[in-house]
């Protein structure tokens, strides 16, 4: 379908061209290096040598190799349950915060104490030693899935998106409702809420992605390398040279290290492409009616 | 004036009307839903008190010769000490100037990017390839830096490559993309720019949809081509934005960026691409100097809240606009 424009508003036709092929290298730029990935997760070794889009010789040994190994179910259980628990966690809590901070501040005076406290954490934190002292000595969480989930589990970045949007409503369904004599908690229940799902379906999708690619929390809070979220055992893994891997590979000649990685690589990305597809929809309403202040 | 007093007035007054119930200023801030409004703000308060605020006071390790086996309350203090020998340390200086330099290069080189794509995509027609690109280029924002480290690594790396491979076949390198500063901090902002532009553009391409069409229609009579029409709508409407994330981006003057550094850096680069964060990391980790470690994180949290602030400060004076 060709978007309806008045005549006279398209660049002359050179121009016209030229845009589309600029745009489609920058597409091709960010699509390629992940082509190549899954090319070279599936090459055997032999023809490790150099492999572009296309895997020289089919091979599903790194695939094989890599789900072999016990970390990386216990790591993608252990990111399972992050995930869950901390979308819910963040969700619940984006919300609950939102929608009081959306209200007019002129009349529900008590906002600005609580703003107060979001500016003050938005700008400065304890760092990571002292977090960490809290985290693992003084509530002692370490090495439970609570550490990955509990420290963030206002994102205030998020709690702003939502708010802005939830401001943006119109103000007589509330007062409607209000008429009807609905509380605060039914409103935005039955209310607010139902008419913020393109926000809401936004932030849950943040949240998600947050929690499936945070890997440095594990590192933090995780001696244990069994409790791993699936990201840190794949960093693990891929950045640092592990010669554990190494010996490993000499049981398999038709494998590198280079395709068990290219294949981990690939593990990592498929919850990302699966979800996005549904929330995409979401992004242009949530993030632009919530990013602009009305 | 009638004989009657005040007082009996009052009182026949009462008689008649129900004296209107005097509120206290508590029952009416029930009544407007405000205490469910507080109730409902508890929880969340509850968490940034307990790991965003508490954590705050463990602070006061910068000042302390700490010792990890010993309680936060019985070690010894030692003033500025650490302080004293933060930057008696080689790498202090280096690692700051790093950090200044690599976060600033990115904010040059990452931030026109979005721009001129969305301007670009502004003239993509076609509806189906526009939500095709859109689609992929969006896509990166979402990988992890861990992940997108093991493409990086496994193209970039000096055997095998792709990149140098594909340099090879025009008589270039191999280069050590991975092992030289000169190369590496490149790397860098290529990556940074590969990983963030299409999501940058959704701002950029929100405030181009939201253009009067009837300004390019009077364009039209007036009679000039597109490219006038860009210079005369097109990028005025956006001016408001790129003002906007030009100064929020001043916020970002200390974040060279941990997660891709971290993953991607090694021995070899250590001088060029050493920042902050990952000096901390190491601190923490590698020499277990706890003290240190939060010191040089509180001057980085104390620097960076002054540019923030400025970023904001700029905002609401250049384009009204408040973070809440």
């Amino acid at each position: 379908m060709i978007e309806h424009r008045v005549k006279g508003t398209e660049p002359a036709l050179w121009a016209s061209i030229l845009i589309y092929i600029v745009v489609i290298l920058m597409a091709l730029f960010c699509i390629l290096p992940l082509i190549n990935i899954l090319a070279v997760s599936f090459n055997a070794k032999q023809s490790a040598d150099m492999v572009f889009l296309w895997p020289r010789d089919w091979s599903f040994e790194s695939y094989k190799i890599m789900l072999s190994r016990d970390e990386l179910f216990t790591s993608l259980w252990v990111s399972v349950k992050r995930v869950v628990l901390g979308v819910v966690i963040n969700t619940i809590l984006t919300v609950l915060t939102a929608y009081p901070l959306s209200r007019d501040g002129r009349v529900y005076k008590t906002r600005k104490f609580y703003v107060g406290i979001l500016v003050f954490c938005m700008l400065f934190n304890g760092g990571m030693v002292p977090t960490i002292i809290l985290v693992t000595v003084w509530l002692n969480l370490g090495n439970t899935v609570w550490a990955l989930v509990l420290p963030g589990a206002v994102p205030i970045f998020n709690v702003i998106l939502v708010m802005n949007f939830m401001r943006q409503m119109p103000k007589e369904i509330e007062e409607a409702a209000w008429m009807d004599g609905a509380t605060s908690f039914k409103t935005l229940l039955y209310v607010v809420i139902p008419l913020s799902v393109p926000v809401i379906a936004t932030v849950m999708m943040f949240s998600f992605v947050a929690h499936w690619n945070d890997w440095f929390s594990g590192l933090l809070y995780m001696t244990d390398v069994a409790k791993y979220p699936f990201q840190t055992y794949i960093q693990s893994t891929i950045t640092a040279p592990d010669i554990s891997n190494m010996i490993d590979l000499e049981n398999y000649a038709n494998v590198s290290d280079k395709t068990i990685k290219a294949a981990q690589t690939i593990v990592g990305l498929i919850p990302m492409i699966i979800v996005y597809p549904f929330v995409q929809k979401y992004f242009a309403s949530g993030i632009t009616l919530g990013a602009v202040k009305g | 004036m009638n004989d009657t007093t005040l007082c009996e007035q009052e009182a026949q007054r009462e008689e008649q009307t129900p004296p209107p119930v005097k509120k206290g200023k508590f029952k009416l801030y029930v009544e407007k839903g405000f205490l469910s409004y507080d109730f409902m703000m508890l929880p969340g308060m509850l968490f940034l008190l307990i790991f965003n605020i508490i954590p705050m006071y463990g602070l006061i390790i910068a000042f302390q010769d700490f010792i990890p086996s010993k309680g936060l309350f019985e070690q010894e203090w030692v003033g500025f000490q650490n302080f004293v020998d933060l930057f008696d340390r080689p790498e202090t200086w280096g690692v700051i100037g790093n950090t200044f330099k690599i976060a600033i290069l990115k904010i040059i080189f990452t931030f026109p990017v979005p721009i001129i794509f969305a301007l670009l995509m502004n003239e993509v027609r076609v509806l189906g390839l526009k939500k095709g690109i859109q689609t992929v280029v969006y896509l990166p924002n979402f990988i992890s830096w861990v992940i997108m480290a093991g493409i990086i690594l496994d193209m970039f790396s000096l055997e095998n490559g792709v990149v140098n491979n594909v340099l090879g076949w025009f008589g270039i390198g191999p280069i050590e993309f991975l092992g030289e500063t000169k190369y590496f901090v490149p790397l860098l902002i290529y990556t940074e720019i590969w990983k963030s532009f299409g999501w940058g553009s959704i701002i950029y391409l929100a405030s181009l949809s939201a253009v009067d069409p009837t300004l390019y229609e009077s364009c039209v009579i007036d009679g000039a081509r597109r490219w006038k029409q860009t210079l005369a709508v097109t990028l005025p409407a956006m001016v408001p934005i790129i003002t906007l994330s030009a100064v929020l981006k001043l916020g970002d003057v200390l974040n060279a960026g941990f997660d891709q550094i971290f993953n991607l850096y090694n021995e070899n680069v250590m001088d060029g691409a050493d920042i902050i964060d990952t000096f901390t990391y190491r601190l923490f980790k590698d020499e277990y100097a706890w003290s240190q470690s939060t010191l040089i994180g509180l001057i980085k949290s104390v620097v960076s809240m002054v540019f923030i602030l400025t970023g904001w400060g700029l905002a609401r004076k250049l384009t009204n606009y408040s973070v809440f």
